[in-house]
């Protein structure tokens, strides 16, 4: 079976550092910044394992305000 | 493979809803509402009823919902959404009328208007967001509070001979006529939100089929209300709401 590519793109300033998206993911892709804040002061998601995602969607599905968008590709 | 040939437009397979704006939404991290908020504006969407949607927005939390879902809307008095909805479907048949109320708004304030035009089964959707305590306006204890529960009102926990017991108003509900749709849903996991995208599809189908009210309950968290982590609230819903708020269809007759 081909395997799935996927890629996380976090909209930081909207993001609001809930870290849902983090426990959402089963692959634990995500994870908030411990130093880098936003303009509005939270700690964002940022995608920490590139390689591992699948693009599931699981991350943007949980994401109340809509800050994920995901891409998926198969690999060849 | 390199990311940025993945990060292409032909490969996106989610992103934020188009009828969802741009404006920063207003609730806290980790609110319920953000998510039933993009539900809604996705099936809206793939009803393809865009120009053809009344929301009906509550007092409440969700009370600037017309800032955020690009529909159209009209504010009620706290409460009166229900009445609002039923002039609005009456007098405009072929739009799709939903309501968007929180648990003090419909289950304490609203309850004569929600109630009676649950029973005349008006072809409207009342959207349940019930997160057990008025949100709002600080945490203070709703009708649907569990007992023992702490809140601002109520700091020694819900008492049952000094405030009564929690009302499960969606089980009153479905023992109404003209209800023809009635169920309880969630929006803590994936598997949730998606339940809870059908239950509301369903729900928008009926009225627009004509075939009588429906009420999506969704069991919610408050996390600043209850003072916990996003995270946390979830797992305190899990563990001491779904229990008395049990998940799943209380009434359907659409098939029938």
């Amino acid at each position: 079976m081909a395997k799935m590519k996927g890629a996380t793109v976090v909209n930081i300033e909207r993001c609001k550092g809930c870290n849902l998206c983090v426990v959402a993911c089963p692959l634990h892709v995500l994870a908030l910044t411990t130093k880098n804040v936003n303009q509005k002061g939270y700690n964002y998601a940022q995608t920490v394992l590139e390689d591992t995602c699948t693009g599931c969607t699981s991350c943007a599905v949980v994401c109340p305000d809509g800050c994920i968008t995901v891409y998926r590709k198969k690999e060849e | 493979m390199d990311i940025k040939e993945i990060i292409q437009p032909e490969n996106m397979v989610y992103h934020k809803p188009d009828l969802l704006n741009d404006v920063p939404m207003h609730y806290c991290p980790g609110c319920s509402h953000g998510v039933v908020h993009k539900l809604v504006s996705e099936i809206v969407a793939e009803m393809g009823m865009n120009e053809k949607t009344v929301g009906v927005s509550p007092v409440g939390c969700a009370v600037f919902a017309y800032k955020y879902i690009d529909i159209d809307w009209e504010e009620a008095a706290h409460g009166r959404a229900p009445a609002v909805a039923t002039a609005i479907k009456r007098l405009w048949p072929d739009r799709l009328v939903f309501t968007y109320q929180g648990d003090g708004d419909l289950a304490c304030i609203g309850t004569a208007e929600s109630i009676h035009a649950l029973n005349r089964g008006e072809n409207i959707t009342i959207i349940f967001i019930n997160n057990a305590i008025y949100g709002m306006t600080g945490g203070q204890m709703a009708p649907t509070t569990l007992m023992g529960m702490k809140t601002a009102t109520c700091p020694y926990g819900r008492d049952a001979k000094l405030h009564g017991y929690p009302l499960k108003i969606t089980e009153l509900a479905a023992n109404l006529e003209g209800t023809c749709y009635v169920t309880r849903q969630s929006v803590h996991t994936v598997g949730a939100i998606n339940k809870t995208k059908k239950a509301l599809r369903k729900a928008f189908e009926n009225s627009m089929q004509g075939k009588g009210s429906s009420l999506v309950e969704i069991v919610s968290t408050c996390n600043s209300g209850w003072k916990m982590s996003p995270e946390k609230a979830n797992k305190w819903m899990e563990e001491n709401m779904f229990p008395y708020y049990q998940l799943g269809d209380l009434k359907d007759t659409t098939n029938q």
